[in-house]
């Protein structure tokens, strides 16, 4: 609105009809009086204004997020269909599932939360995987879990799309410059968002790879053609030797989608070997800023793991207790790459990190160690 | 928002073009009007110069808008290649991405030399679209 004040003020927008008309005859007061009018029209209702034209952007965005969401459950109730030969449509079932909600612990005293937080995602996995082999009874494992991460997705899709709607019809209810600009402030982000959802439910329903499992990818590289053997939750290890060190190498279970429970399993192993652990290397995913190449490859220390939060706390408290140093090695890329089929940038960029990995054995250790590498990221796609 | 916005969408968008296209054409007749007027040097010339641009301004906007949001309309999909390689004699084959592909994947054996062959890598490739400025990098 000030804008407006600004711009009209400077011009005399009065003055106007001035310019063209130097005589003043009945067409110049005609303009004058219409000029007055938009002015004054301004004043009082720029704000509303600007409101709708907020609103309509909204709109605009919401008509797309449904046309995304609908297009999600369209491909997930298809693959199901084409996957689990089931003998009733399951199209109701689906639309259930897409409404499910979890309750997260109560965080009034924190003590404990961890691990209420891990029995709660316990329990949701347990009850999406029996609905998903209800949907789609022929489905082999690793199909099994791609479903589940396909329909996780389409969740996901319709939670953004519900959000959305809310405080559209909301602020549209309301007319209240706030609700509308604070949905309009994020919409670019959501949107972002949304479409990288969308992508991320394509490359599920086809169980092809995403950028998020090139860490799994790096370990996999190492493990491949080794003897392993599965290990707590849902996720492999193998006893290899690199450069003259002893590596426990770990990583989710594929090619299913699945990120397993990597903290669990280097707790394990760590146990296993009386804590007598040099270093604890982990290679992960990791989001990029603008402006960053994707593919880029950092390190640093620290546990590198996402996720709810629950397998960082175990394996910070398992190397606490016998204070073992942690590596991590990472692989930038942005949400949408995250989500999204692994780009060739990334895949290359594998190839570069299991050598980093190498560089950091050989610079971080002795000969004759004992070490554990790990991969952290949802293995859809990638065998070991 | 309910489920008619869909198809309705779709038949305001094919009316609200013909009014643009109209409205456009009004305003270049404004336009010309105003250059009429300009030779015959009538001051009237301005308000016909001012309605000719403003028209132009806002029907061209309109039509870019309502273009852009169609074309947002479509979900893209990538193309995904899959590598196959033979360990033995090192035969490399890429083909389209098939249902049940994963990387580290054995196949069958190899038609030239009955190595084994292997699925070595499955990627996207993507064309940098709009280069970002040099400086920065
Ligand atoms: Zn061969």
């Amino acid at each position: 609105m000030q804008f407006f004040a600004v711009v009209t003020g400077l011009i005399h927008l009065e003055m106007l009809p001035f310019l063209f008309f130097p005589g003043g005859d009945s067409l110049s007061w005609i303009f004058q009086a219409f000029f007055s009018l938009i002015f004054v029209v301004f004043v009082f209702y720029g704000q509303r204004i600007q409101m709708y034209i907020m609103i309509r952007e909204i709109q605009g965005s919401l008509l797309r997020l449904k046309f995304i969401r609908d297009e999600g459950r369209k491909i997930a109730l298809k693959t199901i269909k084409e996957i689990g030969k089931s003998e009733v449509d399951p199209a109701e079932r689906v639309d259930r599932f897409l409404e499910y909600v979890t309750i997260r612990p109560e965080s009034m005293d924190p003590a404990g939360i961890v691990w209420k937080l891990e029995h709660i995602l316990d329990v949701r996995e347990e009850r999406f995987k029996d609905e998903v082999k209800l949907m789609a009874p022929a489905a082999d494992e690793t199909n099994i879990n791609n479903l589940e991460n396909t329909l996780e997705a389409a969740a996901a899709l319709n939670f953004i799309y519900k959000v959305i709607r809310h405080f559209y019809l909301l602020g549209k209810k309301t007319l209240s410059l706030y609700i509308i600009m604070q949905i309009q402030m994020i919409l670019p982000l959501i949107m972002r968002e949304a479409e990288a959802y969308a992508s991320a439910l394509k490359a599920f329903s086809y169980g092809q790879p995403i950028g998020d499992g090139a860490g799994a990818l790096v370990v996999a590289k190492l493990m491949y053609g080794r003897r392993k053997r599965k290990i707590e939750k849902d996720c492999v290890v193998a006893k290899i030797s690199i450069e003259g060190r002893t590596a426990y190498v770990i990583k989710a279970e594929g090619p299913g989608g699945n990120v397993g429970k990597p903290g669990e399993a280097i707790k394990r192993v760590i146990e296993e070997n009386d804590g007598k652990i040099s270093t604890v290397i982990m290679i992960d995913a990791a989001l990029k800023l603008e402006g960053e190449k994707p593919g880029e490859i950092a390190e640093g220390v620290g546990a590198a793991i996402g996720g709810p939060g629950t397998e960082q706390y175990k394996i910070e408290n398992s190397i606490l207790k016998y204070k073992i140093p942690i590596h991590a090695v990472l692989i930038k890329e942005d949400i949408g790459d995250a989500v999204s089929p692994m780009r060739k940038e990334i895949f290359e960029a594998t190839e570069a990190a299991v050598e980093r990995v190498k560089c950091v054995i050989k610079e971080k250790t002795k000969e004759g160690d004992t070490i554990i590498v790990a991969g952290i990221g949802n293995t859809i796609g990638v065998g070991q | 928002m309910n489920d008619e916005t869909d198809t309705t969408a779709r038949k305001i968008s094919s009316i609200v073009i013909i009014v643009i296209i109209v409205a456009l054409a009004l305003s270049l007749s404004a336009l010309y009007q105003a250059y009429d007027l300009f030779i015959n040097e009538d001051p009237t010339m301005g308000l016909w110069l001012l309605i000719g641009f403003i028209g132009l301004a806002l029907s061209t906007y309109m039509l870019l808008q309502t273009r852009s949001r169609m074309k947002r309309f479509t979900l893209k999909t990538p193309p995904i290649t899959t590598t196959i390689i033979c360990s033995k004699c090192g035969f490399k084959n890429v083909r389209n991405f098939e249902r049940g592909d994963y990387i580290l994947k054995k196949l069958d054996s190899c038609s030239k030399c009955k190595g084994t062959l292997m699925i070595s890598a499955i990627y996207r490739k993507v064309d940098e679209k709009g280069k970002e400025l040099k400086i920065f990098s």
